[in-house]
C-alpha cells in the first residue's frame, strides 16, 4: 500500500494485526497457516443465530463470502472522512478520494501479479468485465490494423467449456449472434473435467478468442489453464480467464497464468458487491475499443465526435463505485495478510476432508472431481432416499436451512452443466478461508436427517 | 420456522404418489412451463369439452412442493367446469401471495389447502405455483376460437408472481 493512502489506516492496520494475531497459532485441523477460530471472529455475521438460536452455519460462499470488519470499516471511514467525486475537482476531499481509488488499483495488481497498474480496470462485477470484452470485439470502433486482433465475424470461432457460468457463455452466445461467428466449446468428462483429447480440434485457426473460468463455481474443478492457453497460443486466439471463484482462493499471478485477460468479482473475495476488475495486457488494451461511453472515458469532445483515454479509464465510463473499490482495496489487503497460500491450504484441508465425510453419507452422489486434486471448495452433489429415489435439491435445501445450514440448490448458473449429467439441479456447499470441519460436521449430520425425513 | 407446516402429510403422499401424471391424448393445448431459478419444469396438456376440464396430463421435473401441487391441482380441474376451475385457481394464488396470514376455504380448495404454509416460503411459492400457471395458460390456448391445429404446442415463459426474487447467481 502506498504511504499517500489515506484509507482508512487504522482499519488495514486492523485487519493485518488480526491475521498477524492469527497467524501465531495454529489450528487443530492440521498444518493450516491460520487459526480458524481467530480469524472468524473479523466475520460479524457469522457470529449470528438463525431461526431462534441456531448457529449459522454458512456454506454458501462461492455465491457471495461475508465480509471482515476491515472491509466494513475501511467503507465507513471512506464516506464519514473522504467522500467525494474521483478524478474530477482540486479540493483536498476530491484529491483524497481520488488517492484511496487509485490506491487500490496497486492494490489489485500487486494482488495479481501485474506488473502495470493501468492493466486494472474497475467493473461492476464478473458480468461487466466479460462483456467488456466481449463487446469490444464488435464494436463499430473496431477498425484499423491495430485493433485487428478484436475483429470477429462469420467464420470466425470462438471457444468456450461446457463448464461455464452463465456469465462466461451468454456474452459470447450474443457476440455470435452480433457478428456471425459461430460458437464451439469444449466438452467434459464423467467426473467433471475438461475433455482435452480434441483440444487441438477445437482452437484452431479459425478461433479468434478462448473464454474458460478457471475454477468451477458448479464442480469445482481448476482447469489446466496453461495447456489450453499454450494451444491458443499457437492459434493466435486471444485469452481470457473467468477467475470469479480462483481470484478468492488461490494465489493468482497473471504473467505465470500467460492469459491476455482476467475477470473477477469482489463480493466473493470479502469485498462489497458492487465492484468487479478486468485485468487486460496492456498492448490489448490500449487498440481495445470501448464498451460505455461517457464521462471519465474521453479525451476531447465535440459535437462531432471525440477521442478516448488511454486505459483504464476508457473503460471506467461514468462515476465509478467509489467506496466499494476503497472496500475491495480493504479485501485485498486482508486476504494479502493472511496469505493468499495460507488460504489456499486451509481450502484444501477443507475440502479434502468435505469429499471424504460426504463420502460417507449412503444415497449421495458427487457432481464433479472425487479427490481435492486440482479441486476448489465448492461440492455439488445429489442425494437419494433409502429407497433410491431422488431428493429434489430444493428439499434438501430446505431441510438444511431448518439446521441453519445455508447451502445453495439449483442449477447454480450453470445450466448447461447439469444437462450434461442429466440432473435437474444439485446442492451445492462452498467453502472459505474462515469454514471450519465442525461446519462440514454439521452439513453430513443435514443430510443424514434430510434422508431421514424423506425415507419415512 | 416449522418445516411440518410446509411439508404436511398430504404433500408428501402427492409427491410420492401423484395422480393424473404422464402426457395423455387427446388434449387440444400443450404447454412447457419453468421456474428458470430453480430447474422445475413442467410439460402440461388439457383437453377440454363443453366447457369442462375432460383432462388434465403432465410430466414435469422438481422438488416435492412442485410435484404434489401439480398433482393436487390436476386432481381438483378435471370435471370441472372451466370458470369453476378458473375461479379455483384464483383461490389458490391468492392464498399463496398471502404470505403466511391467509387460512384458505377448505370447503374450496380441498387438498389445495395443504400448501397455505408454502406461501410463508418466497423461495418455494414459485414451485407450488407453476403447474397451477401452464394449466391456466394451456386452457386459455385451448379456448383460443383460431387455434389452428388441435395440439397446438406453446413454450411460455411463467406468469409474472407477485413474489421477492430469492434466487442469486
Ligand atoms: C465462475 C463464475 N463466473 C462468473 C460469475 C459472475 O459473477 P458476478 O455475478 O459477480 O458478475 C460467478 C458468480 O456468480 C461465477 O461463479
Amino acid at each position: 500500500m502506498t504511504v499517500t493512502d489515506p484509507r482508512l489506516v487504522g482499519a488495514v492496520d486492523a485487519a493485518r494485526t488480526s491475521a498477524a494475531g492469527a497467524a501465531t497459532s495454529t489450528s487443530a485441523a492440521g498444518s493450516i497457516g491460520y487459526d480458524v477460530d481467530a480469524v472468524r471472529k473479523d466475520f460479524p455475521i457469522l457470529a449470528r443465530t438463525v431461526h431462534d438460536g441456531l448457529p449459522l452455519v454458512y456454506l454458501d460462499s462461492a455465491a457471495t463470502s461475508q465480509k471482515p470488519l476491515a472491509v466494513l470499516d475501511a467503507e465507513r471511514t471512506y464516506y464519514e472522512q473522504h467522500n467525494a467525486n474521483v478524478h474530477r475537482g482540486i479540493h483536498v476531499l476530491a484529491e483524497e478520494a481520488t488517492a484511496a481509488y487509485e490506491a487500490t488499483r496497486d492494490t489489485v495488481a500487486a494482488f495479481i501479479g501485474a506488473t502495470d497498474r493501468r492493466e486494472v480496470t474497475f467493473t461492476k462485477n464478473s458480468t461487466e468485465a466479460l462483456n467488456l470484452v466481449a463487446y469490444a470485439m464488435s464494436n463499430a470502433e473496431t477498425t484499423g490494423a491495430e485493433a485487428e486482433r478484436f475483429r470477429i465475424g462469420p467464420g470466425d470461432e470462438i471457444v468456450v467449456t461446457e463448464m461455464e457460468h452463465h456469465s462466461n457463455l451468454v456474452p459470447w452466445q450474443m457476440l455470435a449472434r452480433r457478428t456471425g461467428a459461430t460458437l464451439r466449446w469444449i466438452g467434459l468428462t464423467d467426473d467433471g473435467r475438461l475433455a482435452l483429447d480434441d483440444l487441438d480440434s477445437i482452437i484452431t485457426e479459425r478461433t479468434k478468442v478462448v473464454s474458460m473460468v478457471h475454477q468451477s463455481n458448479i464442480l469445482g474443478t481448476v482447469n489446466p489453464v496453461e495447456r489450453i492457453v499454450a494451444r491458443a497460443r499457437e492459434v493466435g486466439a486471444l485469452t481470457v480467464l473467468d477467475g470469479s471463484q480462483s481470484v478468492p482462493h488461490l494465489p493468482i499471478d497473471v504473467t505465470a497464468l500467460g492469459v491476455d485477460f482476467l475477470a473477477f468479482t469482489g463480493h466473493k473475495m470479502c469485498a462489497p458487491t458492487g465492484v468487479g476488475v478486468l485485468w487486460g495486457r496492456y498492448e490489448l488494451l490500449e487498440v481495445m475499443p470501448p464498451f460505455l461511453g461517457g464521462g471519465e472515458m474521453i479525451e476531447v469532445v465535440t459535437m462531432e465526435a471525440s477521442t478516448y483515454a488511454p486505459p483504464p479509464h476508457r473503460f471506467e465510463a461514468g462515476t465509478p463505485m467509489i467506496s466499494q473499490v476503497v472496500g475491495l482495496g480493504a479485501a485485498v489487503d486482508y486476504l494479502s495478510a493472511l496469505g493468499m497460500p495460507a488460504i489456499a491450504a486451509h481450502e484444501h484441508a477443507i475440502t479434502t476432508y468435505a469429499l471424504d465425510a460426504l463420502g460417507s453419507v449412503p444415497g449421495l452422489r458427487i457432481i464433479g472431481p472425487p479427490t481435492a486434486q486440482d479441486r476448489g471448495g465448492a461440492i455439488s452433489f445429489v442425494l437419494t432416499d433409502d429407497s433410491g429415489r431422488n431428493i429434489h435439491p430444493h428439499d434438501v435445501g430446505q431441510l438444511l436451512d431448518e439446521r441453519g445450514i445455508a447451502v445453495r440448490v439449483g442449477h447454480h448458473c450453470a445450466r448447461p452443466v447439469c444437462l450434461r449429467f442429466g440432473i435437474p439441479a444439485t446442492t451445492r456447499a462452498s467453502f472459505h478461508l474462515y469454514t471450519t470441519t465442525a461446519e462440514v460436521d454439521a452439513l453430513v449430520e443435514g443430510l443424514h436427517g434430510v434422508r431421514r425425513f424423506f425415507s419415512r | 420456522m416449522n418445516l411440518d407446516s410446509m411439508y404436511q402429510e398430504i404433500i408428501l403422499d402427492h409427491y410420492r404418489n401423484p395422480l393424473h401424471r404422464g402426457l395423455r391424448d387427446p388434449f387440444d393445448a400443450e404447454v412447457h412451463h419453468v421456474n428458470p431459478t430453480c430447474g422445475d419444469e413442467v410439460t402440461l396438456r388439457v383437453k377440454v369439452v363443453d366447457g369442462v376440464v375432460e383432462d388434465v396430463s403432465y410430466e414435469s421435473e422438481g422438488c416435492s412442493i412442485s410435484q404434489a401441487s401439480a398433482s393436487v391441482m390436476s386432481d381438483l380441474v378435471i370435471g370441472k367446469k372451466i370458470d369453476d376451475a378458473m375461479e379455483l385457481e384464483r383461490e389458490f394464488l391468492a392464498l399463496m401471495q398471502s404470505r403466511g396470514t391467509a387460512e384458505g376455504d377448505e370447503e374450496v380448495l380441498q387438498d389445495a389447502i395443504a400448501f397455505a404454509g408454502v406461501s410463508k416460503y418466497p423461495a418455494r411459492v414459485k414451485c407450488a405455483l407453476l403447474s397451477w400457471m401452464a394449466w391456466k395458460d394451456a386452457t386459455a390456448k385451448a379456448m383460443e376460437p383460431a387455434v389452428a391445429s388441435p395440439a397446438a404446442s406453446a413454450h411460455a415463459s411463467p406468469v409474472d408472481i407477485d413474489v421477492p426474487e430469492q434466487e442469486k447467481p
